[in-house]
């Protein structure tokens, strides 16, 4: 099954850290996607450089920050492969923002035929 | 009779449909027309040897039966060779592995909320209809069913696994059960539907399933002897104290069945919560009561939980010990965390009261009936109220 693991940080958690720790986790968040069950993943830029697109009546509006103002932000995703829940939750357990102060949503793709 | 059998088959019949099929709705579908088959024919030629093979062969047969002309199913289910039906045949002897187990554990699984895991363990191992399952929790049918077809949906979408956790799991997942056990057991007593009696059955599967885990066994211990004292709880309507009840009333047969399976948690060296507070309902159980003894286990108890309201338990109980004077000091500690709590009020009102401490006694009574709703509990209160 796919899963596609969204990733939100407590940003005062990593701000608050030494250069040593920072590299620390980030150096497990590449572990990570060299997991063999790994399809894609990515870090996304801080949630003050979001921009949020609706297109109300023909007219696009563009409002300046995420969709939702949290006080956690959404910071990366990992798209894996795994048997079931249980796995997909043992991988997700291992990012580090999940143990920071942050959590991760885990969530199935839809299944399309190929 | 046959509703008996029914009741006792329907979880162990549909966890081996689900094990055999990867599908609730189809394994529900193929128990229902099973049991509905059943009905009819024992009626008429009586009960087989086997009741429980006769069912699951059955609705295994009509299972493949209606994979095999729909072909769409097969898709929904593990089954990649769809098997010959074994129509008329029917093993009297053949063992189905029991995946009860597999079941409750999916049904309990943290990634649903606990009213869903509730509902659906009601439904599945407990056999209850959504129609009662409703009623016990006071919402409407509509509401429980939607409950239902949610749960089972995002059973199958998030790919929760029909499987006994690894041993990593286990005890995460264990405790995860046996709350929702004892949360079906403390629903209390609804019109026509026993829940307490459901989650007894329940427990005893679970002991049956899992012979060598402690908590397991004093839980099932803990549910048998407080229903042993159901009885004897109300007078008229009225709620009456433990120390008061008429003991004849008491179950002696639930008190022995679940001294027993006490005895059976501790001989397998289990120190957990649910040990403690079955040892803890044990004494409770004795005409002379050790409150030392009480008193200790509930310190223990309220250690390993950290939880403000069994340290109330054991300030009562230090209170019956070693006099009011004791209790009330370990009371002063809780003010904070229980502020809101009748029954800190309460506790706190009687020991005052034993001192003759009446104006202080009056003022707690009057906040711990602030914060009182049950119609019984009111009474009582407003009672000692009046005895004054």
């Amino acid at each position: 099954m796919k899963y596609m693991a969204l990733i939100y940080v407590d940003p005062t958690g990593f701000s608050s850290r030494s250069d040593e720790e920072r590299e620390a986790i980030t150096k497990e968040y590449f572990d990570l996607a060299e997991d063999p069950r790994m399809v894609h993943s990515d870090q996304l830029q801080p949630g003050s450089t979001a921009t949020t697109v609706r297109v109300r009546e023909g007219e696009t509006l563009t409002t300046d920050g995420p969709f939702v103002e949290t006080k956690e932000e959404l910071g990366g995703y990992y798209l894996f492969e795994a048997n079931d829940l249980d796995e997909a939750i043992e991988i997700a357990a291992r990012m580090p923002a999940s143990r920071l102060g942050g959590a991760v949503e885990v969530r199935p793709l839809v299944e399309r035929a190929a | 009779m046959i509703d008996e059998v029914f009741h006792d088959e329907w979880g162990r019949v549909l966890a081996t449909l689900l094990g055999f099929l990867g599908d609730f709705d189809l394994a529900e579908e193929a128990a229902q027309d099973a049991f509905a088959v059943a009905a009819e024919r024992w009626a008429r030629a009586g009960m087989p040897r086997n009741p429980g093979a006769w069912l699951v062969t059955t609705a295994r047969n009509r299972a493949i039966d209606r994979i095999r002309r729909e072909r769409n199913l097969a898709a929904k289910t593990r089954l990649l060779d769809v098997p010959e039906a074994v129509t008329d045949d029917v093993e009297e002897d053949a063992i189905f592995k029991d995946e009860r187990l597999e079941l409750v554990f999916t049904c309990c699984h943290p990634a649903l909320a606990t009213e869903a895991q509730v509902a659906l363990t009601l439904r599945t191992l407990g056999g209850l209809t959504t129609d009662e399952i409703a009623r016990a929790f006071l919402v409407p049918t509509e509401t429980m069913a939607k409950r239902l077809v949610r749960a089972k949906k995002k059973i199958k979408a998030a790919g929760i696994p029909f499987r006994v956790p690894d041993d990593h799991l286990l005890p995460e997942r264990l405790a995860a059960v046996l709350a929702v056990v004892y949360l079906i057991f403390n629903e209390g007593y609804v019109a026509r539907v026993d829940l307490a009696a459901e989650a007894i059955r329940l427990g005893r599967a679970l002991a049956e399933l899992m012979p060598d885990e402690p908590e397991v066994h004093a839980l099932l211990a803990l549910m048998l002897l407080h229903d042993a004292r159901r009885d004897a709880r109300l007078r008229d309507g009225e709620l009456v104290l433990l120390a008061d009840q008429d003991r004849s009333l008491w179950d002696r047969d639930q008190i022995a069945a679940g001294r027993a399976a006490l005895e059976r948690a501790i001989a397998l060296h289990g120190r957990g919560p649910y040990v403690l507070q079955a040892a803890i309902a044990s004494l409770h159980a004795d005409e002379e009561r050790d409150w030392n003894e009480i008193a200790a286990l509930y310190g223990e108890l309220a250690r390993l939980t950290g939880s403000p309201v069994v340290a109330l338990n054991r300030a009562v109980a230090v209170a019956k010990a070693e006099g009011p004077e004791a209790g009330l000091a370990l009371l002063d500690e809780l003010d904070r965390d229980l502020a809101g709590y009748q029954y800190l009020h309460a506790a706190r009102a009687d020991l005052l009261r034993r001192l003759e401490r009446v104006e202080e006694a009056r003022a707690a009574y009057e906040r711990a009936l602030a914060l009182t709703t049950a119609e019984p509990e009111r009474r009582f209160l407003q009672r000692r109220l009046a005895d004054l």
